[in-house]
């Protein structure tokens, strides 16, 4: 059998780094010694327009190269995309969905129509906060460190580091780092 | 110390050029575009290669400025895709004939119309007859070697030849996967210098590239083309097994994935061959006894090769990501002619998928599979898998 794939979808609008964010969760991933995959859908790129990615993550190198139809992971970016159906495709009762949302889980739940485990974190208003800018991108990683455990926060430290140091000094680097362990913190999942 | 990244395919085929560091990169720099001479362009900004950066008006002037280069006895490569292809072809069959080795990496994708941006297989089909070597790359890793390999087998003094290296559009052009690069100075050393034959620059042995050729001479200038494509087999497995060396990774002509007591096997060429070796693995946990031939040189075709694998199986299963509109698909028409003179002819079957970037999954591969299995397979007859009918 093909060894075991952690799928993970992301649901954003284009321009609010959901491709970004997929790519750092897989460096981190790769850093830990997994295999990954990241890969965006592309459509007609327009910014503000629904747009998905996608990881694979996995001990065994990873072959398989179609679309992920039954994610294990569902991460949703920007809560106003929560009635459109793709966001519930192939998940069931075992899928986790991870939102970025000032609301709570059973508005998500109405809104979506979700089965699986719903978690929320106001990952806009923290990076808000921490950043100066709605930029969710290192908050949802923090988020998905603490409920999926895919990832280490220390990994996505580096990653941080990695990114921003050269470009943007030290302070970005220790903001970013805040608002990561604030989506640790802060995400609150149901039952 | 070899290391391990995580980089797209346009990526990871712009970090083989780097450490190749060519003479000459042209390439039409908007849509259809690949990003590989995107990211090529900012090794020449900041100056970690020295290579001459021409940014042109269409993709008929890359070629065109690769030809110039070539000619003159420097390494040229560009990038394109698609309808970029398609409006290169003129010059893409000159750089063949002038016997040229430049490199170019296709990010396949669909030909218009209507207009589509997503991986098929038309666009280096529609260049199968040019005379370019075409190397097909399953992932990441592979786009990356075949660049690091693919100098030494165009410019090898049997062969000079232009060299496609073939990478999914979006699937590996756009998509991140764990990529093991070499060090710089062991690709360095791996590709070596050119080697330059007839150049307009060595003016002490005047040459001409090009000239009118007519009737008088044109039929033996093509007989020798032929003749270069068929040394192609043993320089690509020369330069192969010193890349093994320098790698552990093992090339050949086709890759062979459990075919060994396999008593149907599938083909197919690029990302797909990754989804069926995933499917197989499943469908060997059920028992059933299938494996995976993929030509990783599409030209010159592996005839003998496919012949050895394949005579004496139950059932052989075509995949095609391009159709052929009024005769078979191209992958599935050079099977079927190969298998003519085996002794045990399988069953055989071609399937079209994937046009424009339709999706394929493991679920489409066990249906063609399936088929197999119920000795269902009917080499006149064309099928479609993931297509609404």
């Amino acid at each position: 059998m093909p060894g075991k794939l952690f799928e993970v979808r992301w649901h954003g609008r284009a321009g609010q780094g959901a491709k970004s964010a997929s790519q750092m969760l897989a460096e981190a991933a790769l850093d830990m010694g997994k295999y990954i995959q990241a890969f965006p859908e592309y459509g007609a790129e327009r910014t503000g327009a629904p747009m998905k990615a996608f990881n694979r993550i996995s001990d065994e190198p990873i072959l398989i190269h179609s679309s992920v139809e039954k994610p294990d992971l569902v991460v949703v970016i920007d809560d106003t995309l929560l009635g459109n159906p793709d966001i519930i495709a192939g998940t069931d009762e075992n899928t986790i969905m991870v939102v970025n949302t000032v609301r709570d889980s059973t508005w998500v739940r109405q809104k979506s129509g979700f089965k699986g485990r719903i978690c929320v974190v106001k990952a806009t208003d923290i990076a808000l906060e921490e950043l100066g800018r709605g930029t969710p991108n290192t908050v949802m990683l923090g988020a998905i460190a603490r409920v999926t455990g895919i990832i280490e926060l220390k990994y996505v430290e580096e990653k941080i580091r990695d990114m921003f140091l050269k470009k943007f000094g030290e302070e970005i680097v220790k903001k970013n780092i805040r608002a990561l362990h604030r989506g640790y913190e802060e995400v609150r999942c149901d039952a | 110390m070899p290391a391990k990244q995580a980089l797209t395919g346009a990526e990871a085929i712009a970090y083989a050029m780097k450490q190749i560091n060519p003479d000459v990169v042209a390439a039409y720099p908007i849509t259809p575009q690949t990003p590989v001479v995107e990211y090529f362009a900012k090794y020449v900004a900041d100056g970690v290669v020295d290579t001459e950066m021409i940014p042109v008006e269409s993709e008929h002037s890359a070629m065109s400025a690769c030809v110039g280069a070539a000619a003159a006895g420097a390494r040229a490569f560009t990038a394109t895709a698609a309808v970029g292809l398609a409006l290169m072809h003129e010059i893409v069959y000159i750089a063949a004939s002038l016997r040229l080795p430049i490199v170019m990496a296709v990010a396949n994708r669909a030909l218009s119309g209507p207009i589509n941006i997503h991986c098929d297989h038309s666009d280096a089909m529609a260049e199968r007859d040019s005379g370019w070597i075409q190397l097909w790359a399953e992932n990441v890793q592979e786009a990356y070697d075949f660049t690091v390999m693919a100098y030494r087998i165009g410019e090898h003094p049997d062969v000079r030849l232009p060299v496609m290296i073939n990478f999914d559009g979006f699937i590996i052009s756009h998509g991140v996967e764990v990529l093991e690069t070499l060090d710089d100075d062991v690709v360095k050393s791996f590709v070596g210098k050119p080697i330059k034959m007839y150049s307009l620059l060595d003016t002490e042995h005047p040459v001409t590239y090009g000239p009118l050729d007519l009737y008088d001479y044109y039929f033996e200038h093509k007989r020798q083309q032929i003749e270069a494509m068929k040394h192609v087999p043993k320089v690509f497995k020369q330069v192969a097994e010193e890349f093994e060396k320098i790698s552990g990774r093992k090339y050949d002509l086709v890759e062979e994935y459990m075919t060994d007591d396999a008593e149907y096997i599938m083909i197919a060429l690029g990302s797909t061959a990754g989804t069926i070796k995933h499917t197989i693995k499943e469908l060997r946990a059920e028992g059933k006894k299938v494996g995976l031939v993929k030509p990783w040189v599409f030209r010159p075709f592996p005839k003998f090769e496919l012949q050895r694998i394949l005579n004496g199986r139950k059932g052989v299963i075509v995949l095609d990501r391009s159709a052929s509109f009024g005769a078979e698909a191209p992958l599935y028409e050079a099977v079927k002619s190969a298998l003519y003179e085996v002794a045990v002819r399988p069953q055989l079957g071609s399937y079209v998928y994937g046009l424009g970037g339709r999706d394929i999954t493991p679920a489409h591969i066990r249906q063609a599979f399936e088929d197999a299995f119920k000795g269902y397979l009917i080499a006149d007859e064309e099928r479609y898998l993931g297509l609404r009918e």
